[in-house]
């Protein structure tokens, strides 16, 4: 069966509604899985709607590369564990850039073939080409580096900046005479030296920054596909390469206000490192007059506390304690005290990446509050405690202005009336900045591993304790 | 008026409805959000559609076509399914 190109039409504005409709699900978790559902429907239309238009003739290869595409697809989703949201999700914007380049060159070759090329197609394809071939190896870049392949301390060298200005200026120079000439040289020239773009723009940028990045890329990916949609004039892939585009544009604002920083800041900052010497911690407190305490200590004050309030880092998520801060929380809870999460917007390597942990270990959603709702409760919270979180709960960011975070909105755990603080050393946080909040009368250190530590929490409370 | 333009009085307002969406997700559901933007980006796989199924001769156009229709198709399933498992973790209270 074959369907009009009107008919086609009216099947991708449907889809794009429904399209809207899902990420307008995401305003509340109760409506969130029915919002993914209508964003499937709308794909399967659209996908549908193309595959019986009049433009496509043979369905050889197209059911080998879905078939082969959905195998994959479907097994890396159902075994990928949750703390590797963030690579998957950086591989799998690499293959939408990858994809855009493709599409655009096969464009250009189909086009060339029939012989109705133009400028303007051609301009819009070098543009498809270099934001694609961006995203493609800059989300590579991230992806070897959340995944530890690399380094994920921040590769800075001198003439950085220059080098890439001059990258791009070499690409845009040869899109410009591919758009003149056609010229086949050109367009390879342009791809290639895009790739490099992606990888010398990425390279650069440290592991803690990743939750910025990840977002960058996610609007890379969505700008690749609207650009996409306009070499093939098609509005469908306009409308979603602009919703995405702009969803990853306003997450990267979020993550960049939530650490005081500009953009321009963080893309070309180099700014901190994910290494460190692990010294002998107690000894290094000792010499800093920072008191530590035992698990012992710190069950005593929270078993007896009104309300604890859990600050969770990414320090959680590298000891996978959430489970176990789970089966504390119940056991808290059991003695009538209230248990609360607190998230600070860039706790994690990508946005929202605590919540997703904590859900995980099935700890219900409304017991987990964003740093603006949770931040008036610390002065009625009788302990705090932070686990593997740090620069986040640091009052320098409030009082020392000298200091680098310094306007950082922060967790305001410091007004706890106890501070209890699951570290593994002294090492400070990753901005490299001490942290005030450890010399505080009423804040204590554990040092430990996360994960142990908190599980000798659990067994003190179901030991009965004191 | 030109096809162009049209494209781009489309680009632009779906930029807007894009801002005013997106600024409606609640934080804790941002990584869903940046899971499900990537599914619905896969939306790519149309233009691989349209390049590999012009016709069946061969061309280097066909076979680029096929790699965009798989790396897309990843996408769209991978992207879906793990958005789902996610959104199912999100529970309220049992009590």
């Amino acid at each position: 069966m074959e369907i009009s190109a009107n008919t086609q039409a009216i099947a991708y504005l449907i889809s794009a509604i429904l399209f809207i409709l899902a990420l307008k699900g995401l305003t509340h978790p109760a409506s969130a899985r029915r919002g993914n559902f209508l964003a499937m429907i709308g794909m399967a239309l659209a996908i549908a709607a193309t595959l019986m238009g009049g433009e496509v003739n043979s369905y050889g290869f197209i059911i080998a590369g879905v078939a082969i595409g959905a195998v994959i697809g479907s097994v890396v989703a159902a075994r990928v564990q949750m703390t590797a949201m963030p690579q998957l999700v950086a591989a799998l914007h690499s293959f939408v850039g990858m994809a855009a380049v493709l599409v655009a060159i096969g464009t250009y070759l189909n086009r060339e073939a029939a012989g109705t090329l133009n400028p303007l197609l051609m301009g819009e394809l070098s543009a498809g080409i270099i934001i694609g071939a961006i995203t493609f190896s800059g989300s590579v870049v991230a992806f070897a580096k959340l995944q530890g392949l690399v380094s994920g301390a921040p590769v800075v060298f001198k003439g950085q900046h220059a080098l890439n200005a001059g990258l791009a200026i070499v690409a845009i120079g040869f899109g410009v005479h591919f758009g003149m000439t056609e010229s086949m040289t050109s367009l390879i020239l342009m791809t290639l030296i895009a790739f490099v773009l992606g990888f010398t723009l990425i390279i650069p940028i440290g592991g803690a920054d990743m939750p910025v990045i990840i977002s960058m890329l996610n609007s890379y990916s969505g700008w690749a596909a609207a650009a996409t949609g306009f070499t093939l004039q098609n509005n469908l892939l306009i409308i979603v390469g602009a919703l995405v585009g702009f969803s990853g544009a306003i997450l990267s604002y979020i993550m960049c206000r939530a650490m005081n920083r500009s953009i321009i800041n963080v893309v070309f900052g180099g700014f901190g490192s994910d290494t460190g010497a692990g010294e002998s911690a107690g000894a290094q407190a000792a010499q800093k007059g920072v008191k530590s305490a035992s698990v012992e200590d710190a069950i005593y004050w929270m078993e007896d506390a009104n309300k604890v309030i859990i600050i969770p880092g990414y320090g959680m998520a590298v000891a996978q304690a959430q489970h176990a801060l789970k089966e504390m929380m119940e056991l808290l809870e059991a003695r009538d005290v209230e248990v609360k999460f607190a998230i600070h917007p860039v706790a994690g390597r990508m946005p929202g990446h605590m919540n997703v942990l904590l859900a995980e270990a099935d700890i219900p959603y409304e017991n987990v509050l964003e740093m603006d709702e949770i931040n008036p409760e610390f002065p009625s919270c009788d302990v705090a405690l932070v686990v593997g979180a740090n620069d986040v709960v640091n009052p320098a960011a409030k009082s020392d202005s000298s200091s680098p975070i310094y306007g950082m909105p922060i967790i305001e755990a410091a007004k706890a009336r106890q501070v209890y603080f699951l570290k593994r050393s002294m090492r400070p946080g990753y901005s490299g900045v001490d942290n005030l909040l450890f010399y505080q009368d009423n804040t204590s250190l554990v040092f430990g591993d996360a994960k142990d530590t908190i599980e000798g929490m659990v067994s003190a409370l179901k030991g009965g304790g004191h | 008026m030109p096809d162009t333009l049209v494209a781009l009085y489309v680009f632009v307002l779906s930029c807007f409805i894009g801002y005013w969406v997106i600024w409606g997700v609640t934080p804790s559901l941002h990584t869903p959000l940046v899971a499900l933007t990537n599914a619905i980006s896969g939306i790519i796989i149309v233009g691989a559609l349209l390049v590999t199924g012009l016709d069946s001769v061969g061309t280097v156009a066909e076979i680029f076509g096929f790699i965009a229709v798989l790396l897309a198709s990843i996408n769209v399933f991978g992207g879906f399914l793990v958005t789902n498992r996610m959104l199912a973790m999100f529970k309220k209270k049992d009590k």
